[in-house]
């Protein structure tokens, strides 16, 4: 081996090449581009997303399968919506009906509750402030099915005035989505801080008006986006919905449940592909408004994705 | 005027409080009071009539006599007990595959995108808002193995010399593989999300300072960069391990063969069985007592490392 018997490099950092393949020595040199990395990150995103793209463009299938591509066409969509249309499925509609049901209860009370104590614990610092904070951190981390079944025993042996169904549904989507729009609006009034509230109170304004005229516009965005978010983990939710669903009440994901494995064709995929739409809407609406906010008011440059990414924890 | 504790002066203590109380009462009624009920259930009795359940509200009336039932079927060589076994098996099966599959991801996505890094980041975040349900209804469709068409998946096995006909994914000795593709495949944007965070936050100049001292890139991961993601993949195991426990839709709709089924399947019977209610909440409470240790030691650890990021 002449390579040792020769002086050492001047930059110790050359790494020895290795005897091995090209395309080993491609993708391994630790000094080059991380190629594995970008080949594996890439293989992932695909893996993750092409799936689902594959089943929405099922959705658009001219033909009954899920499968065999066979030539576009809208009629799985007018399945939904028209009636007496070639391949109308009334079941597809009422789940959908079901859903935005539960969502337009769900969003405006799930916010209202949410933002005030969101208010309440990012200011009350005396005794049980931390109990309330801690309570409030439970339903996001409790796993839905205990949620589903404690909701399900309670309102089956002691809230029998709210029955089974949408009714309770609705009860127990506002339970689930409640600390996240907390955690959205919160984490907004801490970036906020106290400062302006004091200021407009030095300037004369009564608490309630520091608040209505000064904080609330500042955590509007907030509310805004907390109140998409809850939309959108209330139109995906299945566990909470089977526990609390007898009949007549089945929303989009329990129809997509017991139809997917057997009765499946891609009206399925469809509806599937509304919901997902409609939540990937959602989401993109509560980034961007937090976005517009945040850069009005304090002109950062991260990028909107950076920050919910780092948000999100 | 903020006085030194930070509150402003005029405000009464109830003040604030008073904004949390509607928020916090809906809490208590419909989160705590609910929990309550499943351990009053689980400790209670039947209806002798309807074989419904009849919790116990008052504790000095507990009876035990369900959860011992449950814990000898835990213990015991029954069906149950090769549920929860099963359970352990793919769950720490599944959370290892998240490890190995996220960390390259989050790890590249942090440190080496460049100026792919908000395409890549959106493109990582995007599952995580796509319904569970829909992304396993894809799955579904690529698997089947319907003789008419099958998937495409199944279409590419097809390919392979030896396959003749389309794999059945959903039965038989495939059933476990896809059950764990299908749990990887739903949790793992949950994995990654908390991981590429944890990855983002460190200091780039204690690379730098790694670097100098002449580490390799390899040792410099190994000693600098792994060690102080722990507290990620700690955080995104935690996170996907906790609903991982109570999953009974991924088992069902991957296969519905009886031979993968969870706890959560058993739960999730037992709860609407007439006559077995109890035992569904008994199961119910032992499974919150398992996932409560776990989330417990998650939360401590997770104050642990604010209160030292502070310092």
């Amino acid at each position: 081996m002449s390579a040792i018997t020769e002086a050492a490099p001047p930059i110790a950092r050359t790494a020895p090449v290795p005897r091995s393949a090209w395309w080993r020595r491609w993708f391994t040199n630790p000094w080059g581009r991380p190629r594995f990395l970008v080949v594996w990150t890439w293989l992932y995103i695909a893996w993750t997303i092409v799936p689902v793209l594959i089943a929405v463009q099922f959705s658009f299938n001219d033909g009954r399968s899920r499968s065999t591509f066979q030539g576009f066409s809208l009629q799985w969509y007018q399945g939904i919506f028209v009636p007496g249309s070639r391949e109308y499925d009334p079941s597809l509609w009422f789940s959908l009906e079901n859903s935005l049901k539960i969502a337009a209860v769900t969003v405006p009370v799930a916010t209202l509750l949410g933002v005030g104590l969101a208010l309440g614990l990012a200011r009350w610092r005396g005794r049980g402030s931390g109990a309330a904070n801690f309570l409030m951190l439970f339903p996001l981390v409790t796993p839905e099915i205990v949620m589903g079944v404690s909701l399900f025993l309670i309102f089956v042996n002691l809230y029998e005035f709210i029955p089974l169904g949408l009714p309770a549904m609705i009860v127990g989507h506002i339970t689930f989505t409640l600390s996240y729009v907390v955690i959205v609006t919160r984490g907004r009034l801490f970036a906020i801080g106290k400062e302006y509230e004091e200021a407009a109170m030095d300037l004369g304004a009564s608490s309630a008006e520091a608040i209505r005229r000064v904080l609330l516009p500042l955590l509007l965005p907030a509310v805004f986006a907390g109140a998409f978010i809850a939309f959108a983990i209330s139109i995906d939710d299945f566990v909470i919905s089977a526990f609390l669903c007898i009949e007549n009440c089945t929303t989009i994901p329990i129809k997509i449940y017991s139809a997917a494995r057997n009765a499946g064709n891609p009206g399925l995929n469809a509806i599937a592909t509304l919901m997902m739409v409609g939540s990937l809407l959602a989401i993109t609406l509560a980034v961007l408004v937090q976005r517009v906010a945040i850069r009005r008011h304090e002109g950062e440059t991260r990028s909107a994705v950076e920050d919910f990414a780092r948000l999100e924890i | 005027m903020p006085t030194p504790t930070g509150d402003i002066v005029g405000q009464k203590r109830w003040y604030w409080p008073a904004f949390a109380a509607p928020g916090l009462a809906w809490l208590v009624l419909l989160f705590l009071t609910p929990f309550y009920a499943i351990v009053a259930t689980a400790f209670g009795r039947l209806d002798p009539i309807f074989a419904g359940p009849l919790p116990a509200w008052n504790p000095l009336e507990w009876d035990r006599g369900w959860m011992v039932q449950v814990l000898r079927e835990l213990t015991a060589p029954t069906p149950l007990r090769g549920q929860f076994l099963r359970t352990i098996v793919y769950v720490v099966t599944s959370v290892s595959l998240c490890v190995l599959i996220g960390y390259p991801v989050a790890y590249y996505i942090a440190r080496h995108a460049g100026r792919w890094k908000v395409l890549l980041l959106t493109l990582m975040i995007a599952p995580f808002w796509m319904s569970y349900l829909m992304r396993m209804l894809a799955w579904v469709n690529l698997l089947t193995n319907d003789p008419g068409s099958p998937g495409i998946v199944s279409r590419l096995f097809m390919l392979l010399p030896g396959v003749e006909e389309p794999i059945n994914w959903f039965a038989g000795r495939a059933a476990p593989i896809t059950v764990i593709l299908g749990l990887v495949y739903g949790y793992i944007p949950f994995f990654v999300l908390p991981l590429y965070a944890a990855l983002d936050r460190i200091d780039r100049s204690q690379l730098e300072a790694a670097r100098d001292m002449g580490a390799s890139p390899r040792s410099t991961f190994w000693r600098v960069t792994l060690p102080l993601s722990k507290q990620g993949i700690l955080a995104g195991s935690v996170i996907i391990t906790l609903p991982m426990f109570g999953d009974y839709y991924t088992p069902t709709l991957m296969s519905g063969s009886p031979s993968v089924t969870m706890i959560g399947n058993a739960i999730e019977s037992r709860i609407h069985q007439a006559g077995q209610a109890p035992s569904g909440a008994s199961l119910t409470f032992l499974l919150s007592v398992f996932v409560g240790v776990l989330m417990i030691y998650y939360l401590v650890s997770v104050a642990r490392a604010a209160k030292e990021a502070r310092a």
